[in-house]
């Protein structure tokens, strides 16, 4: 029984870590520009279908799948924020909302429509099959995703808090006319967070289409979750987001195991909105 | 008095179409593009006027469906009974949710109605005095007048002109009345409004309120006409997301602007559902997201805004040609 729940644990954290790698994603936008991007989730989910295709086409795994699928994202990112953020971020919030809900919608249902809505599935022996590590049991898939997710976000930590680069995002978050006195073209900066939010979209999704589900809709769900994990772990915050995303994952997998599966999003939706009616700050944030 | 000569006209033909356009489809478009300005214009109250955009209010439009169907599946009463139950249970949501939801703004206010949208999905799905994922049906075939069940669209097409009408009148008196003027003042800045001591939380709880009570009556309509609600159909995130889309693209907070916009997107999505068949369903929706795409990026104010200013364009140019002033160079 313990084992079981140790087991349950485990492989609540090793989802979350992904949880928090794509929900990293979204709070460095949201942080840095104020923009929510309500087609987070729909990035995580292209992600997706990028690794399904390198794999039906190419036969090829999670090797070449993630890194090709972060690329993929990463342009799209940029594409998105050229052609649309950087315009509607000036207009008024109805037309953020509507801007990005609609970019939503037109990702989702263009890959409804092209592939269908059948669940799909990539083979379970695709990543070596399960492990044993002192009567745990883990699936590879599951234990390679947790860790180069994690790995992933903290080097993002990294990057915006001990690189020039992180420096210059953040004089552009805190005061973009001051930093385009400095020399630091706000516009570049924001286009390089978008390239960094979605391309880590594009991996956490390659990573979990190795042992999820891939359907069009799954964006829906996933975008939920990261707005959960944003708002707990504080807007702006990647380390928030890591132990929020972390938590979130042992609590969904928790209330999988004990109360039953149809009732885990009841209670990260309800913890959602807990959040946001009573410490809309976050967890780690002021008060 | 221009003015209301052209709604007369605009009335008399909206009136006019279904004996013009006889066809049972085009009595049937015709049908829905009012059930949908309905619903759209319930959500302008508050996403329009007030500013604050729901994605989330398929929850009123479920609790007016659910209790249209409930009266009938539970007590055996005509689908009628369950509307003033219907606006009831989502006044008494609305000020519930709306409390502490009314607090957050902007985003955060979209994604908490997102979450307590898809709640309420996933706990009526697990509901089983609801009908749980098969949902509640309503009389198979009319036992009398009251079960509002016809055949025909024509029925359906004139009562919910009626209603739109009421919902339009109630909007056009709100925008007129003291609550009209505070949640204009609260659009533009909640804070200046605040300061200069009108009562935001207030106003803007009786705004949710009202444009919920007027949605769950679109929304017993709706079940009524189709004769089920299921949880897809009754509390689906897309019900949430057409209801903002058809009163952006006309014009959010404009009077008509929801009217215009549904008059636009329900012939769009019933015909391509029609040519394209079950292939059209995804295609229609990539169609919506480009076209909500477009409009924010281009056009936030909608389409009537559009057509107001090229108007008041042309007026300045047909006076300044009047007076005789020489074009510019």
């Amino acid at each position: 029984m313990s084992f079981v729940i140790v087991q349950v644990i485990v492989g609540g954290l090793l989802l979350g870590a992904v949880y928090a790698l794509f929900s990293s994603g979204l709070t460095l936008v949201w942080g840095m520009m104020n923009v929510v991007n309500f087609a987070h989730g729909d990035f995580v989910m292209l992600g997706m279908y990028v690794a399904y295709l390198v794999y039906s086409l190419l036969g090829a795994g999670p090797l070449i799948g993630a890194p090709l699928a972060m690329l993929v994202l990463a342009t799209l990112g940029v594409v998105v924020y050229f052609s649309l953020i950087r315009d509607i971020m000036k207009g008024p919030m109805l037309a953020q909302i509507l801007g990005t809900f609609g970019l939503a919608l037109l990702l989702r249902y263009s890959v409804f429509w092209w592939f269908g809505a059948n669940f799909l599935t990539l083979p379970e022996n695709v990543v070596g099959g399960t492990l044993d590590l002192f009567g745990i049991r883990i699936q590879a898939a599951r234990l390679l995703a947790g860790i180069v997710a994690l790995v992933v976000t903290l080097g993002l930590h990294l990057l915006l808090t001990r690189t020039s680069l992180g420096s210059k995002m953040l004089a552009v978050a805190e005061d973009s006319t001051a930093a385009q006195l400095m020399g630091i073209r706000p516009d570049s900066m924001q286009a390089v967070a978008w390239a960094i939010a979605a391309g880590a979209t594009g991996l956490a999704g390659a990573l979990i289409a190795t042992f999820f589900y891939i359907v069009p809709t799954v964006g829906e769900t996933l975008a939920i979750v990261a707005f959960v994990t944003v708002s707990l772990g504080g807007f702006g915050s990647v380390p928030g987001a890591l132990v929020a995303g972390l938590l979130i994952g042992v609590i969904e997998s928790l209330s999988g195991y004990l109360i039953g599966a149809i009732y885990q999003d009841i209670v990260v939706y309800s913890l959602f909105l807990g959040f946001l009616w009573f410490r809309p700050q976050g967890l780690m944030g002021k008060s | 008095m221009r003015r209301l000569a052209w709604l007369s006209v605009a009335l008399a033909l909206v009136i006019a179409y279904p004996l013009l356009f006889s066809t049972p489809f085009q009595q049937r478009l015709g049908a829905l593009v009012l059930l949908y300005a309905i619903a759209a214009s319930a959500w302008n109250i508050v996403g329009g006027y007030a500013g604050q955009v729901s994605v989330g209010h398929v929850v009123f439009f479920g609790c007016g469906a659910y209790a249209a169907m409930g009266a009938y599946a539970h007590f055996a009463l005509s689908p009628m009974v369950g509307i003033p139950a219907g606006i009831l249970f989502s006044v008494v949501i609305a000020a519930v949710v709306g409390v502490p939801t009314l607090r957050l703004s902007g985003h955060y206010f979209s994604m908490a109605t997102i979450a307590v949208a898809e709640l309420a999905r996933l706990i009526v799905t697990n509901t089983d005095y609801l009908g749980a994922a098969v949902g509640l049906s309503g009389p198979t075939v009319p036992r009398n007048v009251f079960d509002l069940s016809f055949i025909s669209a024509l029925p359906y097409y004139y009562l919910f002109l009626a209603i739109l009408i009421i919902t339009l009148g109630i909007t056009w008196w709100m925008t007129n009345s003291r609550i009209g003027f505070y949640l204009r003042a609260i659009k533009d800045s909640e804070r200046a409004a605040r300061s200069l001591g009108a009562p935001a939380s207030r106003t803007k709880l009786y705004a949710y309120m009202l444009s919920a009570g007027l949605t769950s009556v679109a929304g017993a309509l709706y079940a009524m006409m189709f004769g089920f609600v299921d949880p897809e159909s009754g509390l689906g995130i897309l019900i949430s997301v057409k209801m903002l889309i058809m009163a952006a693209l006309g014009g959010a907070g404009l009077l008509f602007g929801p009217l215009v916009g549904a008059a636009i997107l329900v012939p769009l999505e019933e015909i391509s559902n029609s040519v394209l068949g079950g292939k059209g369903a995804g295609l229609t929706f990539v169609v919506y997201g480009a076209i909500i795409v477009l409009i924010a990026r281009f056009q936030p104010g909608g389409i009537l805004e559009l057509i107001n200013r090229l108007l008041a364009k042309l007026r300045k140019t047909e006076r300044t040609a009047a007076q005789g002033a020489p074009h510019a160079p």
